[in-house]
C-alpha cells in the first residue's frame, strides 16, 4: 500500500532543478523515514536529501550525474511486493493530454519533497476553462508533483522557462485583457517584463508571480543584460574559434537571475566613508597574538561594528515592502563568499547577540562550508543587511548590489598603508573606505550617512567592539 | 508557568480577578452549587460566597439584564451561558442595551460586562447547540468579541475582558476544555484584546484560523510541510477588533491567504477577513484568498453528515495547495 514517490526537492527559493550527484541508496535497499537517500546539487550547495517513507528503495528513475527538474520523480519507495511498474512507466512515457492543464510548479515550494500518502491519489484533472486554440498554444509547463508523467516534458521546459521567441498572443486570449495576478503585475513592472509577451501557468492563463520571475531572465521578454560568460583564461593565438559559450552554472544562472530584479527595480545610492583603521588593525594583531585564542579577520572586526550600529540604525535594518518598511529588530548579516563558480551569501544568525570571537568561529565556519558547498538551506536566506568585502583583492573601494529584499548593503575595499594628515604634519597611516549601497525607497543620504558615521567610530575607537 | 487544562485556566483567571477586585462577580444558570455545567466555576463558591457566585433561573435575558444593571452602577459582572447559543435569549439585552448604553447616555455609564460560555461545533451537539455564535455578535458596534484558541490565551484574554470597561463577548469551546497547555501563573499576566499570534511561522502561504479550526489548520500543515509548502499560521484570537495589521503583514510575506471557519461562511469572519487582505494588500496577492467554511445547513446530528458539513484538515489543506497553484487548479 505504501508507496513513496521519491521527487527532487526544492531546497532553495530559486532552485528549479537539481542534479544527483550520488545515490547514497542503491536499489533493494531498506530505507526508513528519515534516511538520506542522496546528495543532491543545487545552484547554492550540495545538500543531502532524505527520505521521507520507508520500504525498499525499489526504483532510481534519475541516476547519478542527471539532473532533474524540482518535483520530477526521481526514485520509488515501496514494499517489496507493490507494483510500481504504472508509476515509472509513466514517468517515462509521454506526457499526458491533461498536461497542459496542469500549472507549472517551478518556483512554487509545493514541488517539493518526496510526497507520502498524498501523492498516491490519481492527479486530479480540473476542467480548462480556456478554448483549445489558446490551450495548444500554451507551452505546456506541465510540471506538477502530481504530474510525473509529465517529467520529460518538464525537462525541455526548464531549460527554457519562456520560449526564446515567444508569440505575442495576449494572456487570457479573451480580447487583450491580460490576466494577472497583481503581484505578478507589481513584480512585473519592477522588473521591466512585458505581462503581453508571457504565458500563464495559473487558472484560466492568470500570469502568477512564477511566470514573471521565469520571463525576466528571459531577453525576450525584457531588456535585462544577458549573463556574461565565465571567463576564461585563453592562450594568445591568432587561429581558432574566435570565441565559446560557456554554460552557465547554476549558480551564475541564479545570479545572472537575481541581480537584474535588484539593480533594475530598486533604486540605489551610495555612501563611501574612508575610515582610519590603525587602531582596529593594532588591537587586531594583539588579539590574535593571545594563545589559544581564535583568528579574528579584518571582517569580523566589521561584522561586529555593523551588527552594534545597525541595533541604533533600525531604519537600515530594513526592508521595502510596497506599502510599508519593515525594520528589523535582529540582525541577520548576509557575508558575501566567492567561489570559483561565482558567489554565495550565508548568514550570520542574530548577529547583533554575538561576540566579537563567536563572529570569527561561525563566519570562518560558514565561510568554509561555502566553499564545500556544505551549507544548509537555511543558512542562505533570511539576511536583513549584508557585506561584501572585496579587501584581499587590492581593491580601493566599490559599491555592491543589494540582495533584495534587503535595503542596504555594505562594500568594504582593503586596509591601504597611505600618507595621512596629522597634527605634527604628514604621516603613514592605515586607511579603509567603506560603500554603503542604499536603497532609495528605505532610507535616505542622511540616514545611510549617520550609520556610515557610527560605523566609522566604533571601527576608530575598536575597544567597544569587545565589550 | 504551569501546565493546566484550558477549564482550569478560565477558573484560575476569573478566581485572581475576583481576588483582585471585589467588583467582581458571576451570575448565571448552576454556577455555585453545582460548580458550572462544564465546571470552569469550580469552587468559587467556596471561595467567594454566594454574593459573588450567584445562581439564577433559567432566564438568560433575566439575568443578563441584571448584570448589566449591575455594570452601569460600577460593579464588573460576568455573566456565564451554560452554552453561547441560549445567548440568543438575551440577545436585546446585549445589542440594545450592553452594546448601546455608553453611545446612547453620551457617555455617562458604561457597561464592564463580559458574557461568557462555550460555543461553536463539539461532538454530536446537533443543529441548536453547534453554531458559530460570534458571528452574531461581532456585527454590533459596541461589543468586544474573544475566542481563545489555547489554555494561556483563555486566561490572559479572560483577565483582559474582566478588566475591560466596556462590554466583551468571550466564546470558549466545549472542545478545548480539556486542552492542556502553559499557562502563566503571574496573576498580573494579561494578553491585550485586539493582539492576533502567529502560530506557525512560514513564507508560502498564510492561514487564518482559531478555535478548532486553528488546531485542524496545524495539522494540515504539518502535511504539507512534507510537501515542502511552508505555512503561517495566524489566530486573530480576539475577532472584535480585528488585528489586520498582523494579517496583512504575514500576508505581505507569503503572497497567498487561505481563511477558515467552523461556520457557515455567507457573510462570516472569513469574509471580513478576504476583504480586508483585498483592501490593503491587494499587489502582494498571488491568488485570490480561499475560504474553507462550514457548510450553508445546520448542523446534523449524525457524525458522518456532522463531518461532512465542518472543515476538515483535508479541505483546509486542499485549499492551501489551491492558492498556492500546487494542485489541480479550479
Amino acid at each position: 500500500m505504501a508507496v513513496t514517490k521519491v521527487v527532487m526537492p526544492k531546497l532553495s527559493e530559486q532552485m528549479e532543478s537539481g542534479k544527483i550527484i550520488k545515490w547514497l541508496k542503491k536499489e533493494g535497499d531498506r530505507v526508513q523515514s528519515g534516511d538520506i537517500l542522496a546528495e543532491v546539487e543545487t545552484d547554492k550547495a550540495d545538500v543531502e536529501m532524505e527520505a521521507f517513507g520507508s520500504g525498499v528503495l525499489r526504483k532510481i528513475v534519475v541516476p547519478q550525474g542527471e539532473k532533474a527538474p524540482v518535483g520530477t520523480l526521481i526514485g520509488v519507495i515501496a514494499d517489496e511486493n507493490e507494483d510500481i511498474n504504472a508509476l515509472v512507466s509513466q514517468a517515462g512515457g509521454p506526457a499526458p493530454a491533461t498536461a497542459a492543464a496542469k500549472p507549472a510548479t517551478a518556483d512554487r515550494p509545493a514541488a517539493s519533497a518526496a510526497k507520502p500518502a498524498m501523492a498516491d491519489r490519481p492527479a486530479a484533472v480540473p476542467p480548462q476553462p480556456k478554448s483549445e486554440d489558446h490551450a495548444a498554444r500554451q507551452p505546456a509547463p506541465s510540471r506538477g508533483p502530481d504530474s510525473p508523467g509529465g517529467a520529460r516534458v518538464q525537462e525541455a521546459a526548464a531549460q527554457q522557462p519562456a520560449p526564446g521567441t515567444p508569440q505575442p498572443v495576449p494572456s487570457g486570449a479573451d480580447g487583450g485583457r491580460v490576466k494577472a495576478s497583481p503581484l505578478a503585475r507589481k513584480i512585473a513592472a519592477q522588473s521591466g517584463v512585458d505581462l503581453k509577451l508571457i504565458h500563464g501557468s495559473g487558472p484560466g492563463g492568470r500570469i502568477v508571480r512564477r511566470d514573471v520571475e521565469a520571463a525576466a531572465t528571459s531577453p525576450a521578454a525584457t531588456a535585462a543584460p544577458a549573463a556574461a560568460p565565465a571567463l576564461r583564461p585563453v592562450a594568445p593565438s591568432v587561429t581558432g574559434p574566435e570565441y565559446e559559450d560557456v554554460a552557465l552554472s547554476a549558480m551564475r544562472a541564479t545570479i545572472a537571475k537575481r541581480m537584474p530584479l535588484s539593480k533594475a527595480p530598486v533604486p540605489h545610492f551610495y555612501v563611501t566613508s574612508e575610515v582610519a583603521m590603525d587602531r582596529a588593525w593594532e588591537l587586531r594583531e594583539e588579539l590574535n597574538g593571545l594563545e589559544g585564542q581564535p583568528k579574528i579577520s579584518v571582517n569580523d572586526l566589521i561584522i561586529r561594528a555593523c551588527a552594534l550600529t545597525l541595533l541604533h540604525h533600525p531604519g537600515v535594518n530594513a526592508s521595502f515592502q510596497g506599502e510599508s518598511i519593515r525594520v528589523y529588530h535582529r540582525v541577520h548579516m548576509g557575508i558575501a563568499v566567492a567561489l570559483e563558480e561565482g558567489l554565495i551569501t550565508p548568514v550570520l544568525r542574530d548577529v547583533h547577540a554575538k561576540s566579537l570571537v563567536q563572529i570569527a568561529v561561525e563566519a570562518r565556519d560558514l565561510a568554509e562550508r561555502a566553499r564545500q558547498r556544505k551549507l544548509r538551506a537555511q543558512e542562505l536566506s533570511g539576511a536583513t543587511f549584508s557585506i561584501s568585502n572585496l579587501g584581499m583583492f587590492d581593491v580601493r573601494d566599490f559599491s555592491a548590489i543589494i540582495n533584495p529584499p534587503e535595503g542596504a548593503i555594505l562594500a568594504v575595499g582593503s586596509v591601504r598603508t597611505v600618507p595621512v594628515v596629522t597634527d605634527q604634519g604628514l604621516g603613514v597611516g592605515r586607511r579603509m573606505a567603506l560603500t554603503l549601497s542604499c536603497d532609495h525607497r528605505v532610507m535616505d543620504g542622511a540616514m545611510g550617512a549617520r550609520f556610515l558615521q557610527d560605523v566609522k567610530r566604533l571601527l576608530e575607537a575598536p575597544l567597544r567592539l569587545l565589550v | 508557568m504551569a501546565v493546566m487544562t484550558y477549564r482550569e485556566a478560565l477558573n484560575l483567571a476569573l478566581r485572581e480577578e475576583m481576588r483582585r477586585d471585589p467588583d467582581v462577580f458571576v451570575i448565571g444558570e448552576e454556577v455555585g452549587l453545582y460548580e458550572g455545567a462544564y465546571k470552569v466555576t469550580q469552587g468559587l463558591l467556596k471561595e467567594f460566597g454566594p454574593k459573588r457566585i450567584v445562581d439564577t433561573p433559567i432566564a438568560e435575558s433575566g439575568f443578563t439584564g441584571v448584570g448589566i444593571g449591575a455594570a452601569m452602577v460600577g460593579l464588573r459582572p460576568v455573566v456565564e451561558m451554560m452554552t453561547f447559543n441560549f445567548a440568543l435569549l438575551a440577545l436585546d439585552q446585549i445589542v440594545n442595551s450592553a452594546a448601546k448604553l455608553n453611545y446612547m447616555s453620551g457617555g455617562q455609564y458604561n457597561v464592564p460586562i463580559v458574557i461568557r460560555g462555550p460555543g461553536g461545533p463539539a461532538h454530536q451537539l446537533a443543529a441548536q447547540h453547534s453554531q458559530s455564535m460570534e458571528v452574531y455578535f461581532y456585527h454590533v458596534p459596541g461589543l468586544k468579541v474573544v475566542r481563545p484558541s489555547t489554555p494561556m490565551d483563555a486566561k490572559g484574554l479572560l483577565k483582559s475582558a474582566i478588566r475591560d470597561d466596556n462590554p466583551v463577548i468571550f466564546i470558549e469551546s466545549e472542545t478545548l476544555y480539556n486542552v492542556k497547555g502553559e499557562v502563566s501563573e503571574d496573576p498580573d499576566f494579561v494578553i491585550p484584546l485586539g493582539e492576533a499570534a502567529v502560530r506557525r511561522e512560514g513564507t508560502d502561504v498564510t492561514v487564518i484560523a482559531y478555535m478548532g479550526m486553528m488546531y485542524r489548520a496545524m495539522e494540515a500543515a504539518e502535511e504539507l510541510a512534507k510537501d515542502g509548502i511552508s505555512v503561517e499560521i495566524v489566530d486573530p484570537r480576539t475577532l472584535q477588533p480585528l488585528d489586520t495589521e498582523t494579517i496583512i503583514g504575514s500576508v505581505r510575506k507569503t503572497h497567498r491567504a487561505v481563511v477558515v471557519e467552523a461556520g457557515a461562511g455567507f457573510a462570516g469572519m472569513g469574509s471580513e477577513i478576504a476583504a480586508e487582505i483585498t483592501e490593503e494588500a491587494f499587489d502582494d496577492l498571488d491568488a485570490p484568498v480561499a475560504r474553507v467554511t462550514g457548510a450553508q445547513a445546520p448542523m446534523p446530528y449524525a457524525r458522518n453528515l456532522e463531518r461532512l458539513k465542518t472543515p476538515t484538515k483535508e479541505k483546509i489543506a486542499d485549499a492551501i495547495r489551491q492558492v498556492c497553484y500546487a494542485n489541480g487548479s479550479r
